[in-house]
């Protein structure tokens, strides 16, 4: 039987905004993934460094306070620093649409905003980890 | 009239009336409230007793002040038009006041960014990305001097959202009041000042609850002599609401809270009638506009009761909840954002027709970016449509004798204390945050209100239903990524400028106080006149008081 797909929860930042956060977590897990969640105030560093402890496939960014553009891209380059940059980075929260192709050419694979079906965050879990295991 | 009539004819009319009638046309199923209840299709005098209304409802201005905590509410004032705001720089956010103002807003609501929340400098790396950006930086006085510049303290009312740092930034309002000439005895607001919230919703904790305990029971004392006129703290359901709790838990865990910071102050020696009439509420307004006005209704009466019965106050005063509300930041949708207009507007009738003290608009703009000017100006408009156009203000509580209303008030009553009486077994609210359960049953709504929607067994018009395409927004306000670094250089200019021999002084005192029991008010004031920053001071207190570690439920 396959490993199930590992999924790090994480909020970097200052903000205290997890409603979001802890439902995707609740989701995926009832989509049969194993979630991590890190709970609040998380530093890029120590999302990464959990990341590898865990061993995961994706990790989940939640943010709402307006330092996406600094604090997203800062996880997907010390990722790669630690070699460890084939974990997928997907981001959501309040993110204005012309951030999200910046965020994207920094490497975050996806941006979820408000009012997104979990269904499509799971499918498209599914279809990069199988794609990136091939 | 006899209540028997009235049921066997209701008996009637179910049987004759209705049920041939839902056979040809059935009914919506599963029609029910945040709380998760079903709602009837009817309600009647079955529902609702009238004798109780000395006891229950009473005259407004008179225990338990369910009708409301003034005689004549808006029909001699108006509730006050009070919106949110601060971004970037103290210079910036200044501008934003004045404009409100200007604007016929009536007091100002500073929202402080989430490092002055969390009481770390601009400068420190762990505020990187986060300077001016949900609210105005604060560093020093020197913001703060530049944050009120021109605007009289002894005129306008200032409400701060402040929580864990708030004896810092009350102690800043104190000698910028000063500074203008006007004494601490003059100067009227609120501070939020609510930290087991921020344990259970908001966030922005610093130190575990005793200590911080002991900094909000400092609080009230000091102001008790020297602030008489300033709110000190606003107990906060609006953040549950926000996090998904139902209303019915809104209501239970912020009375829950206002509960244990009665208890704290008591327990330090103070008398209740010195402080809890300077104890003041603050209410999310949601869609559902019926409940909401039961919710509020329902608060009131619960307040009085445990003031009277289980603290022994004997002023009237100190039964009185009092409440600022926001509308529902969470019910705005990115999705077809000029819809938020209509949800404000329901949710701004909601708190009037409630019977609130002051009121925050959020703006169409919200779930996207902070507000835009012209957002900030419709969202005010619609207080002012409701208060001058639509008469609902013109006569007190007009909802109230509904038979819904009524049962409705009187079964979130019922709910809410329900929990309290949970909450109380398990040891009072601290450990029942600490134990998860406060969280955990916030959570278990959120959740299965997100999953209403995803299954469209709730429709939220325009994300799960009446969809269109649109192209993105235009005029979204953005905070300017150069901020940080402006704001680090003026900081360092003031560690030049102020004497650096005298801030360690009063620092290493403040340690000394820390370590003891004494009220730490007096010298963080004298250390924010002498330009200690909010960073420094906090990480002192973080030294001698530690940090809380969030417990995690999934």
């Amino acid at each position: 039987m396959d490993r199930k797909i590992r999924v790090l929860v994480a909020k970097p930042g200052l903000d205290g905004h997890d409603r979001g956060a802890k439902f995707i977590a609740r989701a995926l897990r009832n989509a049969g993934m194993e979630v991590i969640y890190t709970g609040i105030r998380q530093s890029p560093e120590s999302i990464v460094e959990t990341a590898i402890q865990e061993d995961v496939d994706v990790i989940g960014l939640s943010l709402l306070s307006g330092a996406h553009n600094i604090l997203f891209p800062k996880v997907v380059t010390l990722l790669k620093e630690k070699n460890a940059g084939d974990i997928i980075v997907m981001g959501g929260g309040v993110i204005p649409v012309e951030d999200i192709s910046y965020l994207k050419e920094k490497g975050i694979q996806a941006v979820f905003t408000p009012g997104t079906k979990i269904g499509e965050i799971v499918d498209f879990i599914n279809e990069k980890v199988e794609k990136r295991n091939k | 009239m006899d209540k028997r009539i009235i049921k066997s004819e209701k008996e009637k009319w179910d049987k004759n009336t209705v049920g041939p009638f839902i056979q040809k046309t059935p009914e919506r199923k599963n029609l029910k409230d945040s709380s998760n209840e079903s709602i009837e299709r009817l309600y009647s005098p079955l529902d609702h007793n009238e004798d109780d209304y000395i006891t229950k409802s009473n005259f407004p201005g008179q225990y338990p002040y369910t009708r409301g905590v003034y005689p004549t509410m808006y029909r001699g004032r108006y509730w006050t038009m009070r919106q949110y705001a601060g971004f970037g720089t103290a210079e910036e956010s200044n501008e934003r006041y004045r404009y409100l103002l200007t604007q016929g807003q009536t007091g100002l609501s500073v929202a402080f960014d989430l490092p002055t929340q969390i009481g770390y400098d601009s400068d420190d790396p762990i505020s990187e990305g986060e300077v001016g950006k949900v609210g105005v930086a604060i560093d020093s006085l020197d913001d703060m001097e530049i944050l009120f510049k021109n605007i009289p303290l002894d005129k306008v009312s200032t409400s701060m959202t402040i929580n864990s740092t708030a004896v810092i930034l009350l102690a800043m309002y104190i000698a910028v009041a000063e500074k203008q000439g006007v004494s601490p005895d003059k100067i009227t607001g609120t501070i939020q000042n609510d930290i087991l919230k921020e344990y259970i919703a908001r966030g922005t904790y610093i130190f575990p609850p005793k200590p911080s305990m002991r900094l909000i029971t400092n609080i009230f004392e000091f102001c008790s002599k020297n602030c008489p006129r300033w709110n000190t703290i606003s107990i906060s359901g609006y953040h549950i609401r926000e996090a998904g709790s139902s209303a019915i838990q809104e209501i239970a865990f912020t009375i829950a809270d206002g509960i244990a910071y009665c208890k704290a102050a008591v327990n330090a020696g103070l008398d209740i009638d010195d402080f809890a009439g300077r104890l003041s509420f603050f209410f999310n307004s949601h869609n559902d506009l019926l409940e909401e006005v039961a919710k509020f209704r329902a608060a009131r009466r619960m307040w009085a009761k445990i003031m009277k019965e289980e603290f022994k106050a004997k002023k009237s005063k100190s039964m009185k909840l009092r409440f600022h509300t926001q509308t529902a930041g969470s019910t705005l949708t990115a999705q077809q954002s000029d819809n938020n207009i209509i949800r404000v507007a329901i949710q701004t009738l909601a708190a009037v027709l409630g019977g609130t003290q002051s009121l925050h608009t959020n703006s169409r703009d919200e779930a996207l970016a902070l507000p835009s000017e012209d957002s900030v100006r419709i969202a005010l408009r619609t207080q002012q449509i409701v208060a001058f156009e639509s008469g609902v203000s013109n006569t007190i509580d007009p909802l109230a004798g509904s038979y819904y209303i009524e049962s409705l008030t009187d079964r979130i009553e019922k709910g809410a204390f329900e929990y309290l009486e949970k909450i109380e077994k398990m040891g009072g609210v601290v450990a029942a945050i600490e134990a998860g359960f406060i969280q955990k049953e916030m959570q278990n709504s959120a959740y299965e209100y997100q999953m209403e929607i995803e299954s469209n067994d709730k429709i939220i018009v325009g994300v799960n239903k009446f969809k269109i395409e649109e192209p993105p927004i235009k005029g979204l306000l953005k905070v300017d990524m150069s901020i940080q670094k402006k704001q680090c250089e003026r900081l360092k200019k003031v560690k030049e400028r102020r004497d650096n021999i005298k801030v360690d002084n009063i620092l290493k005192k403040l340690e000394q106080e820390a370590n003891g029991n004494i009220n730490l008010m007096p010298t963080i004031i004298d250390a924010v006149k002498s330009y200690t920053t909010i960073g420094e001071i906090s990480n002192i207190l973080r030294k001698v008081f530690g940090e809380y570690k969030e417990n995690i439920v999934l």
